[in-house]
């Protein structure tokens, strides 16, 4: 990179918030999606919102392109890097700005992680948006890729959460969306933004809502003999109307899996279903009474409560490590994100079993159950020869299979860096291209991560729709041939 | 004088659109028509999109509690199949017997039982719009978890009508309640209430909708809501009851989560709008109201939601004095952090009045989305926020 280039970011971020090493760099090269590595012509990481903006101006001016990163916990490569392109780092923006308990609301610089915002609104209150990295990722983070978690079932998205957002857009101005009240006038660029996994600009304040604590936290473990059982009962709960603040369903292989890692002391069994209820006490009682029921109806042959915080820390604690327990029984694994609707699981279930049974891996599924967010998690060897490539092309064809019947290609991972080719496969050529359009408002330079999710880029000048005369056309002064 | 044209598909209403924008008409989306006076008379209205032909619930995917349905259906007709099979759209907007779906999204029309549920941002899952250039698209999906591209159906929400046509959408669903019950407080001032309302929402119940209702010649009221068990309800309502110990507890008034809609109802002159505030704030937009309305004539209402969104009525005041009252009230609102918009009003009113206040720094990004996706100004121009 030009060192007058170079020069320009050390003036704005000091000589301790630029990195040129290769070997600093080499941090940055990717995130949570290891298969994916470019090395960044620099990283800068600026402490304000001020620096922000001059970083930004300056890639503008020179035309280079910016990705923004958090903690690099994402899972579809929305934060690797672009060749000869900067990594503007927020990690060293992480103050909590503001705690207005009264209002259950919370501001927050980008590099703040996940878990620090419920630690300060604790005991009364709560972060609801929970993904399983919550104790190392950033909110800046979570707000690109609308991070979930097992608790969105009944609490909803990071979206749902985040009420407004000061962002740097790509030309380097600042613009304040949404903000402390609801329904502010104007487009809601608030929820357009988050999600957007980088592509629009940078989060640089976020105002988020945090939660009242329920009065009572219940956890249910059921050991079901396979997981179509257990889907029957996850089917069974919805359609009595009961709402959890939680259902996970995990099989056999990731069973195994946990056990070996963590110790969580789950029964050994087809299909393992934890059931949350949360709410006022005699509502917690009277709704798990008839979840035991249903349980037990579709074929449970053990059932535990988790009642004090102790206890359900150790039952949440597998399911949270199961992504890293794989470790414990693979060499290497493809962690994959699918929706589906739920009434298709024991279909798309049996058709994973028959493509991992054909391709010869081992599949370990552990699923949000409730919403049909399966995380198939394709085990393998890389160090025997086309192992690699036949776990890609298993956890693509799960893919198909999710979009098939009727779901989406992610449900909290993003499209990043790793999906963008599928995105043709679930939306139409003028559904990318109206979403295009929407991005064009906010970075006509394509400099905000522009390489990813979409399959190809748009030119921001390009017309689309039917052919319009020019107006020196209309005019007669020119003609078109 | 407008025409107005009722297409009976997706295709009809991408060609009509296609033809309005190459001869340069101004297209304005109409559902039930109950809400096409909120927001700026739009500058020019050539064409009346009437979706009134694309009535029909789609689908209603029980199992997996998601609906697809035509933006001009109406939400009481499509909450009617859901609920044979015990599921709801959980939103409770105005006059849903004759609000569509289409206009209620278009409107950001949400009712008291957000505070539960969410808003309709929420609980729209997926979209169909129709560009000005007749453009087809769809975001989202069928799934309640979904983040594939950008999210449009929040993008669409809100947008009264001013950067597609909306012909379809998507939304998850909820169960319907075992039992509801609503507890309703009175007191001779409004303050306790309001302090009543900070303190169950601080509280661990349960409540689905909350809600202060005040104004100049009633006595103000608080009515909470609840959904459930019967054994949850009642010990909800024990816990409820010793909160509640300092103001007097007397019956629900009739269809008490439809009072909202009274504020429609009264002699002209009259302005209705809508106000956000922080919660703690509810107190405070209530007092400025009462003062703002000091001249004899002007009589004022509002219902709040405890979340800190409400709507009002001035009502009886010349054109002056409820413009003066407007912009006093905005002010107060503005110092602290909210946004006051005027949904009704006469001519004079609105032409007097910013009726949507200013959208701060982030208006020439609007102006930005507006040109990407309706180059032309072909859609309801000049009826949004900064002449959008």
């Amino acid at each position: 990179m030009d060192t007058r280039i170079l020069d320009r970011f050390r003036a704005i971020v000091g000589g301790d918030g630029l990195l040129t090493e290769p070997e600093q760099l080499r941090t940055y090269e990717c995130d949570g999606l290891t298969n994916f590595r470019v090395l960044p012509s620099a990283v800068v990481l600026p402490t304000s919102t001020e620096q922000v903006q001059a970083v930004v101006r300056v890639c503008h001016e020179a035309r280079i392109p910016f990705v923004a990163r958090g903690s690099g916990t994402g899972l579809s490569g929305g934060a690797l890097p672009i060749e000869h392109g900067i990594v503007i780092s927020l990690t060293r923006m992480n103050r909590i700005l503001e705690v207005d308990i009264s209002n259950a609301r919370v501001v927050v610089e980008p590099g703040v992680l996940n878990l620090s915002v419920t630690q300060a609104v604790w005991p009364h209150y709560f972060y609801a948006p929970d993904p399983s990295s919550q104790q190392v990722c950033s909110i800046g983070g979570n707000v690109a890729e609308n991070s979930g978690g097992a608790h969105c079932l009944k609490y909803g998205f990071t979206t749902t959460h985040v009420l407004g957002l000061e962002v740097v857009l790509p030309d380097g101005s600042l613009v304040h969306l949404g903000g402390p009240t609801l329904d502010r006038p104007g487009y809601d660029l608030c929820g357009v933004f988050v999600g957007s996994e980088g592509t629009l600009g940078i989060a640089t304040k976020v105002i988020l809502r945090v939660v009242r604590r329920p009065a009572l936290i219940q956890t249910l473990l059921a050991a079901f003999h396979s997981t179509n059982e257990a889907g029957a009962a996850v089917s069974g709960i919805i359609a009595a109307g009961v709402l959890p603040a939680a259902i996970e369903m995990m099989d056999n292989l990731a069973i195994r899996a946990a056990e070996a890692a963590v110790h969580p002391n789950y029964p050994d069994c087809g299909g393992l279903l934890l059931v949350e209820l949360d709410g006022p006490a005699a509502e917690v009682a009277a709704l798990m009474v008839q979840v035991r029921a249903i349980c037990t109806s579709c074929g449970a042959w053990e059932i535990r409560l988790a009642q004090s915080e102790e206890e359900r820390a150790a039952v949440w604690k597998g399911r949270k490590a199961a992504f890293a327990a794989m470790g414990r029984i693979s060499p290497n694994y493809i962690v994959q994100d699918g929706v589906i609707p739920r009434t298709a699981l024991p279909e798309v279930m049996s058709e994973i079993e028959r493509l991992s049974g054909q391709a010869g891996l081992r599949v370990a599924n552990v699923f949000h159950a409730g919403d049909g967010n399966l995380h198939p998690l394709v085990l393998y060897d890389a160090r025997i020869e086309g192992q690699e490539g036949r776990a890609e092309r298993l956890a693509f064809s799960i893919l198909e299979l999710c979009v098939k019947a009727g779901g989406s290609i992610t449900g909290e991972h993003g499209v990043g860096e790793e999906k963008k080719a599928f995105m043709p496969v679930m939306f139409a050529e003028p559904d990318l291209d109206t979403m295009q359009r929407v991005r064009c408002a906010f970075d006509p330079e394509r400099l905000s991560n522009p390489t990813k999710v979409f399959p190809r880029p748009r030119l921001c000048a390009e017309k689309t729709g039917p052919y319009q005369p020019h107006p020196l056309e209309t005019a007669g002064i020119a003609q078109l041939f | 004088m407008a025409s107005v044209v009722e297409p009976g598909s997706v295709d009809e209403v991408a060609t009509l659109l296609r033809d309005a924008s190459r001869d340069g008409l101004a297209v304005i989306p109409r559902g039930g028509g109950t809400k096409l006076d909120w927001g700026r008379p739009p500058r020019r209205a050539d064409l009346v999109l009437s979706t009134v032909r694309l009535d029909r619930v789609l689908e209603h995917a029980w199992g997996d509690m998601t609906a697809t349905v035509e933006a001009g259906c109406t939400v009481a007709r499509l909450q009617h199949p859901l609920a044979e099979h015990g599921q709801r759209l959980a939103c409770d907007p105005l006059w849903p017997e004759r609000a569509t779906i289409g206009g209620i999204l278009a409107a950001n029309d949400n009712g008291p039982l957000r505070a539960r549920f969410g808003a309709l941002r929420d609980l729209i899952i997926g979209v169909t719009l129709v560009l000005a250039d007749g453009t087809v698209a769809k975001s989202g999906g069928k799934v309640v978890k979904n983040v594939a591209g950008y999210d449009l159906p929040k993008l669409a929400t809100g947008s009264f009508g001013t950067l597609a046509v909306i012909t379809q959408a998507v939304f998850r669903l909820h169960p319907l309640p075992h039992e509801t019950r609503t507890l309703t407080f009175t007191a001779p001032r409004l303050e306790p209430l309001c302090e009543l309302a900070l303190a169950i929402q601080h509280s661990q119940l349960a409540f689905v909708s909350l809600q202060v209702r005040a104004g100049r010649s009633a006595e103000p009221g608080l009515d909470v809501g609840f959904e459930g068990t019967r054994a949850g309800l009642d010990s909800q309502q024990d816990e409820l009851l010793r909160l509640a110990a300092d103001v007097a507890r007397v019956d629900p008034p009739a269809a008490v989560w439809r009072t909202r809609e009274e504020l429609w109802q009264g002699t002209d002159p009259a302005v209705v709008g809508t106000f956000s505030a922080l919660p703690t704030d509810v107190r405070a937009f209530c007092t400025e109201l009462r003062d703002a309305c000091t001249a004899p004539s002007l009589d004022w209402r509002a219902v709040v939601q405890g979340l800190g969104v409400g709507h009002f009525r001035l009502e009886g005041a010349t054109s002056d004095t409820l413009v003066t009252a407007l912009q006093r009230l905005r002010a107060a609102v503005e110092r602290r952090g909210g946004t006051l918009v005027v949904l009704r009003g006469s001519e004079d009113v609105k032409a007097r009045f910013d009726v949507w206040g200013s959208p701060g720094d982030a208006l020439p990004l609007f102006q930005r989305v507006k040109q990407q996706l309706d180059p032309g100004g072909t859609l309801s121009p000049g009826r949004f926020v900064g002449g959008l």
